[in-house]
């Protein structure tokens, strides 16, 4: 039997391994290939957007707001953050009209923009605008530069300040990166509404497509009158307010 | 004038060993405190969701703004062909390499994901001022680099001139866009103007010339070479001429925000009654950064004073340092106008708190560490001074 010297030992296993290894990418992309493409693709033809009707919404329904987002999300329970770098997706806000002294309470979330500065700023193309409307952060690509948050009219996004543990496992949080609302992505491509909209029994969060003129929203939106925050922006927000 | 010779530095004495062991130290320091931020995450610092960029971030951008203008000195010889300062350049160069790297590895540092640094280098969106800032950077190495190369080896020294001009052209553009990170963020009241960019601009050129005077005079006092009063009298003058073109887009910049209702909130919280950010305003930036280093360059006691100039640029890199720390963080502590017309009592607003730790300025000044040992082994590496700077070496008109 020839003895096995070791250029042959090399030449064989070099061989093998490149062998196997296209054939095994070769595999791979076919099964990825034969995977069913999504049901529902995400289009620009949808914009998801929500409108919060101020005069219908109740302080304890800002709370249960509140609540529903961290439970499904699981922000909220940063045990070393203090203060301004707790976490908060979704937060209460009461303004007083200086002029006249009414009071109105309100929601104040990611607003969704169409024109989002956070997705202009950002550098790696982390803070993206899906096609529906939904501007959500690529967790992999967040290199923590926190640009958005300088750039966000709202106040709406946080940094994860501390390491995190029992994480949910359809929102996955890292430490050193940017977060915000997701308009609950997860559940809308399954059909359903936002956690913070299905807290509150009555009409006074409405979410749905503002395109589709079938939709509740998109007729309401119709009759009432709205406003976007910061409406003087241009950043044509897909959170809508009624009553401020 | 006679031919310039350029000569490493020794670097055998024990002073620049004492040097680079001190210089070491503080890197050391940095590098632990990075350590101990990164470990724990930014809750450990004095960062929040409200003031997201802090002393790390007045630190990187006062070192990458100092590091364009620190070019300058090369820029006036080549671009502008004044003779005398071109004896400079090569350390002029230097200078400018140095202070970039080290504010860029402060910048670095303080991300929430530096690990991540690669997704930088390899994904850009164009739209973001920041990934310009990338690609600017970058560019800044690889210009100055070769310019240095221009400079130094004799058979290229007929395109210094040309690669001069795209330095000198670049590093406004660099300096435009450090500024322009804080030019656009439309709602925040205090960053919203394009005066800003220029600003950044004229900063650099003051910033950048203290540096490079005490890196110049340093250098030349510790290697027992001759430096003389031609060359750092015209430096002291120009010095004079940039601190005051600050303090003009200082008052430019504040006048015209105060005219401007919507920004009046703000103003009145940096120039009237902002605590803490009113008080580094007018004592730190404007009294000990800019008319008390006037005063020392300009009146007739203390003109012409090698120790005066040196506490002058001494001052002048405090009061830089003040004036980014009142831009980025005051400009951030004072709330953003959610609702106009509305008052906010409950759920956002007030004056957000920030108290620096001492990890965050460990690594600050880790940079300005690294800045400063690149220096002093590269003049040892290569012959980037000039063995005499002595009045009849250096100046072009100078009657012996």
């Amino acid at each position: 039997m020839k003895e096995l010297n070791r250029r042959d030992f090399i030449k064989t296993t070099t061989a093998t391994t490149a062998g196997v290894a296209t054939i095994a990418s070769g595999i791979t992309l076919t099964t990825y290939a034969a995977l069913p493409k999504e049901s529902n693709p995400v289009t620009n033809e949808k914009r998801w957007g929500m409108l919060i009707d101020t005069n219908k919404l109740t302080e304890s329904n800002i709370d249960d707001m509140v609540n529903a987002c961290q439970e499904e999300h699981g922000w909220g329970n940063e045990t070393h953050s203090t203060g301004d770098q707790q976490a908060g997706w979704i937060k209460k806000i009461k303004v007083k009209d200086k002029a006249t002294e009414r009071i109105s309470n309100l929601a104040l979330m990611c607003q969704h923009c169409e024109e989002p500065p956070c997705v202009d700023v950002c550098p790696t193309n982390a803070s993206m605008k899906r096609e529906d409307g939904i501007v959500l952060v690529d967790k992999h690509l967040c290199i923590g530069c926190r640009y958005c948050m300088m750039a966000c009219p709202y106040d709406a996004r946080s940094f994860v300040h501390e390491s995190l543990t029992n994480q949910k496992t359809h929102m996955p949080r890292g430490k050193g990166t940017v977060e915000a609302c997701t308009m609950c992505v997860h559940k809308v491509d399954k059909g359903e509404a936002p956690a913070c909209v299905a807290s509150v029994s009555s009409d006074a969060v409405i979410f749905g497509d503002l395109y589709d003129p079938t939709s509740k929203i998109n007729q309401t939106l119709k009759k009432v009158q709205s406003t976007q925050i910061r409406a003087d922006l241009n950043l044509n927000t897909g959170v809508r307010y009624s009553g401020i | 004038m006679s031919i310039i010779r350029y000569e490493q530095t020794q670097g055998k004495s024990l002073g620049f060993y004492a040097l680079i062991a001190g210089l070491g130290a503080f890197i050391l320091a940095a590098l632990a405190g990075v350590y101990y931020m990164e470990h724990n995450g930014h809750h450990v610092t004095g960062m929040s969701n409200r003031i997201v960029w802090g002393l790390p971030h007045v630190f990187a951008l006062f070192l990458i703004v100092a590091a364009s203008g620190a070019l300058n000195v090369a820029s006036i010889a080549s671009v502008f062909q004044k003779k005398i300062y071109k004896p400079l350049s090569r350390l002029s160069g230097l200078v400018a390499l140095a202070l970039l790297a080290g504010g860029l590895m402060v910048l670095v540092l303080d991300l929430g994901r530096p690990d991540r640094l690669i997704v930088a280098m390899t994904e850009y969106n164009f739209n973001s001022i920041f990934a310009w800032n990338i690609i600017l950077y970058n560019g800044f190495f690889a210009i100055v680099a070769v310019y240095l190369w221009m400079m130094f080896e004799r058979r290229m020294n007929k395109y210094s001139r040309t690669v001069g001009v795209a330095a000198f052209t670049w590093r406004l553009i660099l300096t435009t866009g450090t500024g322009s990170i804080f030019g656009f963020l439309v709602a925040r009241q205090a960053y919203d103007a394009v005066m800003m960019a220029p600003m950044f601009v004229i900063m650099s050129f003051a910033f950048g010339l203290a540096f490079f005077i005490l890196i110049l005079m340093a250098s030349y006092k510790w290697t027992e070479r001759q430096l003389g009063d031609a060359i750092v009298n015209r430096l002291s003058n120009l010095l004079g001429v940039f601190v005051a073109a600050v303090l003009y887009f200082v008052a430019v910049y504040h006048v015209g925000n105060l005219y401007l209702v919507e920004n009046s909130g703000v103003e009145n919280f940096i120039l009237v009654d902002g605590g803490i950010y009113t008080q580094l305003f007018w004592y730190g930036q404007i009294i000990l950064g800019s008319l008390v280093p006037l005063a020392l360059l300009y009146s007739p006691a203390t003109r012409g004073n090698r120790t005066m100039l040196g506490l002058a640029s001494v001052l002048i890199i405090v009061g830089g340092l003040v004036q980014l720390y009142v831009i980025i963080i005051g400009g951030q502590a004072y709330p953003m106008e959610l609702f106009p017309g509305k008052e906010i009592l409950e759920g956002y607003g007030g004056i957000a708190a920030y108290t620096p730790t001492l990890a965050e300025l460990m690594l600050g000044l880790g940079g300005i560490a690294v800045s400063l040992i690149a220096v002093t082994y590269l003049v040892k590496f290569l012959p980037f001074l000039p063995e005499s700077l002595a009045d009849d070496v250096a100046d072009p008109h100078h009657k012996g």
